[in-house]
């Protein structure tokens, strides 16, 4: 039922890959584009109790229930209004309890970069707090700053972890 | 061997899950994974030792007491370690292919690694009466030949339902012959005419000599598993050149270990056995073997037809009835259609539980002989028919209820007849629906739990304070507990404390739930209940503000309307409902789930009289809505578990609606009432 993207070959490589690029708050993110699933707009959602803030609800993906992620919130950049240019970017990821199918609200989808990890850093230490541990490296294309995720990680910690997502409060 | 068959799967399966528990595993702190490895090596051998291949029970009990001492940290879990129980992953594969073949092991594989399993556990005094095939005891052809020429004489005249038991005579001389030279010599004169033989028994006696420094415990391993009706009687000597026996007249000399073609009676059962296959192999072709996945999709998709189909009512409700008189009455069709097609797709995973049950008699049948008790057991509503996997999953925890019966429920005979019991004992295994639940059911006359024995296991063992009070049944619940077990020795029964965790654990996985009812000196019954299918429920839509969710219609009681002389205050504030002459606590939905509901006047809105583990609570909802059958999508798959969510479904116009876990808010309630009787007590 997921279609899941064909392995391209310039990703092959290893040594760097092709990202797909958002907005959130004035800054652009990045995510490997082999987890990205799909790119759907913003849709209703069903709530669900006992959750983060971050955690918007649950929509209908042809059959499958998945889960919603509000970015902004998670990273604790505010609340945007949800404008004609606000997506759900779908991605698969990789955590402890096997994969998942998580959607992100992001403000706007920008662009597909192709970045040479060689030619990234790692984030510096100095910011180093319990956001930036999803930055899987800080990348420089054209002039620009990328802020590469590292979506396992976000995903993972969204939402398995009881006490960021407050069950234990309930 | 329909279930012998079953048993070579399912080891493989708890291979499978100890090879990929092995590889995760980095340190002892891991103390799940480690137990997860533990269980399924415990399985094997479990099953293993009840159909009688002793050496892969024997190997397998190495690995377990391995695991065990890692489980318990006594034993740090060294990458050394974790590469042999590997390797012996490896071996028992092998070892179980081959005996599901019935072909001899692989004793080169076998002992080399049984020695490093020995040498980890580095108990020298272990080795004594380890499963004999560890290296040592092994000693190399040329030894033999200098062999010291002591040994036993061994006199063997089995039952005439050996084989029946499905005890094989070669397999213990094969054994026998592994601990040193044999010399096995038939005594045929027991044996009828031919055509008054019944094939199946066994006529034969053995007089068997074996040389080698061979301890007694060795030979009891040997013929642990013999009827204790058979005569068995071992005679060690010492002579340096011990003489032939002078034969008894009717005993003919000396073939070495009879081989099953020259064996009438052996011939026979093989020929049955053959006759048992054709005959099997005849009924397979009325039916089709599908994979499982295979099935799984079609149900999947059977269920994404339910959903379209609602989808496309929903919306023709709202078009002109006039002009769309057919599309209706299509759409009618078509609903009536796919709900046939659903039922008739799920019908195709519903098993009887038979091929669980039918297990038991054998089992209970061995164990009972081995414990020295003498035992009954009953099936009943073997014909109740159970979705696989809930049926797959429910057959270990029935083996470990049944035996924990047989173990520690039922008394000896001279125990019983003492406290004015009949001297046989009785397990009872009934399987029946109530409501749209299957309740199986494990009850025996024994002994029942012994409470006082309970209670001071878990304070030795820090389950519960030293001076925390328990009721009985809170008492009773304590061997659900991980860890826990009363059982003074480790037996092949019983007694490592798996078992009745596992058994939770398994039946809490099904959405099920699991009871003990324990009368002392009357016997115990462990009730459990099971959900009919995972996969869809008929369901009660509710609306709580602008939020619909669904209550499974079996959970509901009934739906009041409320008047405010019905409502009392108690104390600390909560709401309680009389219900006839009942009173029962007030969940506020809205409040639960933090939403914005129509009003927060319990007169406003109704109230969802539901029921869970026996116990009634009322559920403030604003509104009701449509009844519909539901599938049920996991919450879990793409994010966690949710506190009073048991899981998600899509409705007809495509949104997700959470369903509501009845137990969960049951649950709710009685903690509340607890907090605030202890704030009242303060």
């Amino acid at each position: 039922m997921t279609n899941k993207p064909k392995t391209l070959d310039t990703a092959a490589a290893g040594a760097g890959g092709q990202y797909l690029t958002f907005m959130l708050a004035g800054e652009e993110y990045g995510v490997d584009i082999l987890r990205v699933q799909e790119i759907k707009g913003w849709d209703k959602v069903t709530r669900i109790p006992h959750t983060a803030k971050f955690v918007l609800g649950v929509i209908n993906l042809r059959g499958a229930v998945v889960p919603i992620l509000d970015l902004r919130c998670r990273f604790g950049l505010g609340n945007g209004d949800f404008g004609p240019t606000t997506v759900v970017i779908v991605v698969r990821a990789e955590t402890k309890g096997g994969e998942r199918t998580v959607g992100m609200v992001v403000d706007a989808v920008s662009e597909v970069y192709n970045v040479d990890m060689a030619a990234s850093k790692p984030p510096p230490d100095v910011c180093a707090n319990t956001d930036t541990v999803f930055v899987k490296a800080l990348a420089t294309v054209g002039g620009k700053m990328l802020i590469l995720l590292d979506i396992d990680r976000l995903i993972d910690s969204s939402i398995l972890d009881e006490a960021v997502s407050g069950t234990a409060a309930a | 061997m329909e279930i012998a068959k079953v048993f070579f799967q399912e080891s493989r399966e708890g291979l499978d899950a100890m090879e990929s528990g092995l590889l995760g595993l980095s340190d002892a702190s891991d103390g799940e994974t480690i137990n997860t490895i533990f269980r399924a090596a415990h399985s094997i051998k479990g099953g293993s030792a009840t159909f009688g291949f002793a050496e892969v029970a024997g190997f397998t009990h190495g690995v377990e007491t391995l695991l065990d001492e890692m489980r318990n940290r006594l034993r740090p879990v060294t990458a050394e370690a974790i590469q042999t129980l590997l390797q012996s992953c490896d071996c028992l594969r092998e070892m179980i292919a081959a005996t599901e073949a019935g072909e001899a092991l692989d004793q080169s594989r076998v002992a080399p690694l049984n020695a490093d399993i020995t040498r980890i556990l580095g108990e020298p005094a272990r080795a004594a009466d380890a499963p004999p095939r560890a290296a040592t005891q092994f000693p190399p052809p040329g030894a033999t030949a200098a062999s010291p020429a002591c040994g036993w004489r061994i006199l063997f005249q089995p039952v005439s339902d050996l084989l029946r038991l499905r005890n094989e005579p070669t397999r213990m001389f094969a054994e026998l012959a592994r601990l040193g030279t044999i010399t096995v010599s038939a005594d045929f004169s027991r044996l009828p005419e031919l055509d008054t033989m019944d094939p199946e028994a066994c006529y034969l006696s053995w007089l068997i000599e074996l040389r080698g420094e061979v301890s007694r415990a060795q030979l009891n391993e040997v013929f642990d598993w013999v009827d204790p009706g058979c005569l068995l009687e071992f005679t060690p000597f010492g002579d340096v050149q011990p003489e032939i026996p002078a034969a008894p007249a009717a005993l003919v000399a000396a073939a070495p270990i009879p081989l099953p073609a020259s064996d009438p009676a052996a011939i026979a059962p093989q020929k049955a056995a053959a006759a048992g296959a054709m005959h099997k192999s005849g009924a397979e072709s009325s039916s089709v073997r599908v994979a499982t996945e295979k099935l799984d999709s079609i149900i999947n998709l059977v269920g994404e037809l339910l959903i379209t189909q609602s989808m496309l009512a929903a919306f023709a409700d709202g078009l002109d009835p006039s002009k769309l008189e057919t599309l209706r009455k299509g759409l009618s069709q078509l609903a009536r259609n796919t709900r046939e097609l659903q039922e008739s797709v799920m019908q195709i995973r519903m098993l009887p539980i038979s091929f669980a049950f039918n297990r038991f008699p054998r089992l209970v049948h061995d164990l009972s002989r081995k414990l020295g008790k003498s035992v009954e057991i009953k099936l009943s509503g073997e014909n109740t028919e159970l979705d696989k996997t809930v049926l797959e999953k429910i057959s270990d925890p029935l083996v470990h209820l049944v035996r924990n019966s047989l173990d520690h429920g039922l008394e000896t005979p001279e125990q019983r007849a003492a406290s004015g019991k009949p001297s046989s004992g009785t397990i009872e295994l009934a399987a029946f629906h109530e409501g749209g639940s299957i309740i199986i059911e494990v009850k025996d006359d024994g002994a029942g739990l012994n409470r006082p024995r309970i209670l001071q296991k878990a304070r030795e063992r820090r389950l519960i304070g030293e001076d925390q009070e328990l009721t009985d049944e809170q008492i009773d619940n304590l061997i659900f507990m991980p860890g826990f077990s009363t059982a003074e020795r480790i037996s092949d029964v019983s007694g490592r404390g798996v078992g009745m965790d596992v058994v939770r654990q398994n039946i809490n996985d099904l959405g099920g739930h699991v009871q003990i009812f324990s009368r002392t000196g009357l016997g115990s019954t462990v009730r459990i209940r099971l959900p009919l299918t995972l996969a869809i429920l008929d369901g009660q839509l509710v609306r709580v503000g602008k939020e619909i969710y669904i209550i499974s219609l079996l959970a509901i009681v009934e739906t009041v309307q409320v008047s405010r002389d019905r409502l009392s205050n108690v104390l600390g504030g909560s709401e309680v409902f009389r219900l006839r002459d009942e009173y029962l606590p007030i969940i506020k939905l809205a409040e639960l789930f933090d939403i914005e509901p129509d009003s927060n006047d319990v007169e406003d809105g109704l109230l969802v009289v539901v029921e869970a583990d026996n116990k009634r609570v009322c559920v403030l909802v604003d509104d009701l809505l449509a009844q519909q059958q539901v599938v049920i999508k996991s919450l879990e798959s793409n994010f966690r578990p949710v506190l009073g969510v048991a899981g998600a479904t899509i409705l007809g116009d495509g949104a997700v609606a959470l369903i509501i876990d009845v137990r969960d808010l049951v649950r709710a309630a009685e903690l509340r009432q607890r907090s605030q009787r202890a704030i009242r007590a303060a």
